[in-house]
């Protein structure tokens, strides 16, 4: 009982400057919900530099309407980020929901985004089937499928006959490989296993002594980007380098972020995806060298780019339904909506609302002393393939 | 003193501790004036109630029965995957399907209660941080039926009582929150104060001596258990029915962990504990989250150092001290 | 298949080394720190740091991991654990709980929140063929690093003067003070060493465990593990089951990686069942 008294007057305390004050109505608010805190903060991180890049590049105004962005902790919990969309949405009017770090964050979102008609900006999640469970929703990532299918192709390509993939047990990871598998073996590969490593505290030695007790000629993997290093280092220390199976990846793996980091073992290293920090082009150029300088030589990733993208799609929206459109409008004029973005052309799809871009293959090498992903080769304007055209 | 009279006194001190205090009246009507005059923020507060409720239930297990769990997740996780598929398998009636979660989640708490019954808090904590692992992973491996990693999607819910349907504003949420709580609390309420739910307190002060005066100590252990495990799984059920969405993080072990602090930081063993505790670290939470979406775990961590280093007990004076100044100048 | 038990035994034995300060403040000293794995992670970076940007050698910098992290244990023992020592088992939870979160934070501040990688000299990327065994030498380091740690430490509780002064202040703080030994002191000590431990084991296992900031909440359950199945009598418990932990994991997930974590965790839930206090249980002891 002694508490009661306490927990009221601490109740009192913080709801009453929580209750929001009379918003300026004339703000284009966007909540942006992230995970800042937790095991993908740096997802997170990365995403929000890029946000307020842009918004220093290119002004926070656009058609006559203040754009201000509300910035949310969700910590990578589901129930977590619902909640706090649906609070952006009903107490701060927010215009646009955007970020979604990891699958279930989007998925738990999607309903939200559908009743409230508020589009919703994909910014990270990559399983396919998202942009399908609401007409709100448009993404500036990368599919899985896409990038997949593209390595699979490209493998069958080189010559490569047996395959073992080991992908991270989750949504992304299961696209991955089922699309690397499928596109593989439609150009005459043979997949000798498929394994799948648990998301939390993954350890790859063992998963990795059953690739070299089955010899193929490569191993594909996809991991979250962070976990990529720890691979490639037990890669090379398994001594699998040395024992003639080559490495494939997806661009996850050799992220951005942490390249340099991982060291000269990811040297060669092949990977396909959407964005290098190397990808050559003034508009990237531009863009890195702002990044780097705002953000204390951080290098950006390709989460950077996507949010980046991401508020790109936004400011143009606003600006073609001159700043009055609603949730609806909003969705309409951002379809088929199409870019020159630091990663190269991009577009969002105007039938799926997914996202159509150039999947590059690339090989980790070295350029002023620093590690890159340097593009080899590339596929132009990669649709999703798990959905119908 | 004669054996009726003795008798006599433990039922006037039975009456005294079961009576309704005026604090509690306030309690609760302080809850209900939050959800008529705070529609802003029902959404936190469903939370924070569902929280409440899911603490209250550790408070049975560990205030009452003395068991230290931080695995407490296993029931909350089951009891919202038990609803959100049975909304899939056409049982939209909210009600029936708490009821039904509850039963399945007791289900569970009785075949895991005889893990618990003995063993060190260590053992304990252990052991009930081991069914939560397990039951996650199997969730997890069981995509066809839970979704996997992806979550369970498509859950929805009918009207509460076929006339509210669940708002975007999150207010038949809250309320519907509120009103399982309230009748669940006061039931909880009826329970500890029963004889029975007094030798289960006499359990937890002193195992051998209550299995001496002929308690039998693991039969108490495991209805106790058992309808921690009913009330934590309502709680899970209410969270898939207001959120519509259940994804694998309803088991992990953030949730057992943070619902521990919480329960502490309320205070165990008087049944408000968890609902005060939910309540302040649900708000302090949100409300240093939105200044500081990055680093707010900091400010958090620093004030539960303090908490524990100052010791509640003074925290809790200063509002009692206040009270009676504010009593003194007005007599 | 022996490749396998290899590997199984270096992941053991870092667990070992992280995790037997714990054993000793938990088991011992009756304080529940899930703070410990903070001090891991305090190792992690110093070595990060020091080894990446300021270009100190690696096997200069495991030692300096070890007094850096022992220093930080020693600091937070004299002025905030010692006030905590005899509060409840659940404001010690709450505590070390609040000490992970500001861990967490700072680091993530300070250093930034993406993984750190510690650049090792080139040789411990090797790898020998013994007898069909194929071994790396990082792992090899690990194996033999650890072990003389696990061998020094079981002999200074056993052997030394102030093992015997712990054991003492452990069994009855009341009648070892009587006896004139400073109870406060031998408990700074272990708490210090104990946490330099943790830190040199972060150090060494940031290789194989990766290092971000949500080491010490990852890799808690791990060392709870250790300390709840091996028992608190000595450093033997916390050995033997560090290294079954190792194994079991690393075996599971070669034999059947379909299980992924239930074999650990199938396997404590029995061990527990079978003997509550852990393998070595001290008879009578707390």
């Amino acid at each position: 009982m002694k508490n009661l008294l306490a927990a009221a007057s601490l109740l009192a305390a913080l709801i009453g400057p929580a209750v929001s004050p009379a918003a300026a109505e004339d703000a284009f608010k966007i909540g942006l919900i992230l995970p800042m805190t937790g095991p993908s903060q740096s997802t997170g991180k990365q995403i929000n530099a890029a946000v307020k890049l842009f918004m220093q590049q290119n002004g926070d105004e656009v058609a006559g309407r203040k754009v201000e962005i509300i910035l949310r902790d969700d910590a990578g919990v589901a129930d977590t980020t619902r909640r706090v969309a649906q609070e952006l949405v009903v107490k701060d009017h927010v215009s646009v929901l955007a970020g979604f770090g990891l699958t279930p964050l989007a998925l738990a979102t999607a309903p939200i985004a559908t009743q409230a008609k508020v589009p919703m900006v994909v910014m990270a999640a990559a399983t396919s089937v998202i942009t399908e469970k609401s007409p709100f929703i448009v993404r500036t990532a990368q599919v899985m499928p896409q990038v997949a299918s593209t390595m699979g192709t490209w493998t069958a390509g080189q010559g490569i006959k047996k395959v073992v993939t080991i992908v991270t047990d989750y949504g992304p990871g299961i696209d991955a490989e089922t699309w690397f598998v499928k596109n593989f073996q439609a150009a005459g590969g043979e997949i000798q296993s498929s394994l799948r490593v648990p998301l939390a505290n993954p350890d790859f030695a063992p998963f990795l002594q059953r690739v070299r007790d089955a010899q193929p000629d490569a191993v594909f993997v996809f991991t979250p980007s962070g976990q990529g290093a720890a691979f490639i280092k037990q890669f090379i220390e398994r001594g699998l380098d040395k024992s003639g199976i080559r490495l494939i990846a997806l661009g996850d793996v050799t992220d951005d972020d942490q390249l340099n980091a991982m060291g000269d073992a990811t040297l060669g290293v092949v990977t396909a995806g959407p964005y290098s920090a190397a990808h050559p082009g003034a508009v990237n150029a531009k863009f890195v060298a702002a990044f780097k300088a705002a953000n204390s030589d951080l290098r950006p990733n390709f989460m950077a780019v996507f949010g980046y993208d991401g508020m790109q799609a936004i400011y143009d929206a606003i600006k073609k339904t001159n700043g009055k459109g609603d949730g609806s409008a909003l969705i309409e004029a951002m379809k088929g909506a199409a870019w020159e973005s630091p990663r190269g052309p991009m577009q969002i799809d105007a039938k799926t609302r997914d996202i159509i871009q150039d999947v590059y293959l690339r090989k980790v090498e070295k350029k002023d002393g620093e590690l890159y992903n340097i593009e080899f080769g590339s596929v132009p304007k990669v649709r999703d393939p798990a959905k119908p055209e | 003193m004669s054996r009726a009279e003795n008798i006599a006194l433990a039922a006037a001190s039975l009456r005294k501790v079961s009576a309704v205090r005026a604090a509690e009246i306030a309690f609760w009507l302080a809850a209900l004036a939050a959800f008529a005059l705070l529609p802003d923020q029902a959404l936190l507060l469903s939370e924070v109630t569902i929280t409440g409720l899911f603490a209250l239930s550790l408070d049975l297990v560990l205030g009452y029965g003395g068991i230290v769990s931080l695995g407490h997740a296993a029931f909350f996780g089951a009891g919202a995957y038990a609803a959100g598929l049975l909304t899939k398998m056409g049982v939209t009636d909210p009600l029936l399907g708490l009821a039904l979660s509850a039963a399945a989640t007791a289900l569970l708490g009785f075949v895991t209660s005889f893990l618990v019954l003995r063993g060190s808090d260590l053992t304990r904590i252990m052991v009930t941080l081991a069914v939560a692992v397990l039951l996650k992973e199997i969730a997890n491996r069981i995509p066809g039926i839970t979704g996997g990693a992806d979550g369970l999607q498509g859950v929805a819910p009918g009207p509460v009582l076929g006339i509210w349907e669940f708002d975007i504003f999150g207010q038949v949420g809250f309320g519907y929150s509120l009103a399982v709580t309230f009748v669940l609390f006061l039931i909880a309420r009826r329970f500890v104060v029963s004889p029975f739910g007094w030798s289960i307190r006499a359990v937890k002060e002193n195992q051998l001596r209550t299995s001496a005066i002929g308690i039998p100590v693991s039969r108490r252990l495991i209805v106790v258990y058992t309808l921690a495990a009913a009330y934590a799984g309502t709680a899970g059920a209410l969270l898939a029915q207001t959120t519509q969405f259940v994804s694998l993080d309803v088991l992990e072990f953030h949730r057992s962990a943070n619902l521990m602090l919480m329960l502490v930081i309320g205070g165990t063993g008087y049944l408000y504990g968890g609902l005060i505790g939910a309540l302040l670290f649900k708000l302090v939470q949100d409300a240093i989250a939105n200044i500081t979406p990055e680093y707010w775990e900091f400010w958090i961590g620093l004030l539960l150092v303090i908490l524990v280093l100052i010791g509640r007990d003074r925290i809790e004076a200063i509002p009692r001290a206040l009270l009676r100044r504010l009593r003194g100048a007005t007599p | 298949m022996l490749t396998n038990l290899f590997d199984g035994l270096a992941y053991g034995m870092l667990l070992f080394v992280m995790a037997c300060g714990l054993s000793v403040t938990l088991g011992l000293m009756n304080l529940i720190n899930l703070a410990h794995g903070a001090f891991a992670m305090a190792g992690g970076y110093v070595t990060a740091v020091l080894v990446n940007r300021l270009g100190v050698p690696f096997f200069a910098a495991l030692p300096l991991a070890f007094v850096a992290s022992a220093l930080i244990g020693l600091v937070l023992e004299r002025t905030l654990y010692v006030h905590v020592y005899r509060k409840s088992h659940l404001e010690q939870v709450l505590f070390s709980i609040g000490l992970v979160f500001m861990a967490m934070s700072g680091v993530s501040y300070l250093v930034g929140s993406e993984q750190q990688f510690i650049k090792l000299p080139a040789f411990l990327a090797n790898r020998y063929e013994v007898l069909g065994v194929s071994i790396g030498a990082y792992r090899l380091l690990i194996i033999g690093v650890c072990g003389v740690l696990a061998l020094v430490l079981q002999l200074a509780v056993a052997r030394t003067r102030f093992g015997a002064q712990l054991r003492a202040a452990v069994d009855d703080p009341v009648v070892a003070r009587g006896l004139g030994i400073h109870v406060d002191l031998v408990f700074a000590a272990t708490f210090a060493v104990g946490s330099g431990l943790a830190g040199l084991g972060g150090a060494l296992g940031a290789e194989i465990l990766g290092l971000d900031p949500t080491f010490p909440v990852k890799y808690m359950v791990y060392f709870l593990i250790v300390v709840a199945v091996g028992g608190s009598a000595g450093m033997t418990g916390p050995l033997v089951a560090a290294v079954l932990l190792g194994v079991a994991d690393v075996a599971g997930k070669y034999y059947a990686p379909q299980f992924g974590a239930f074999i650990i965790y199938a396997l404590m839930i029995v061990i527990l069942l079978w003997r509550p206090q852990g393998l070595f249980a001290k008879a009578g002891g707390r």
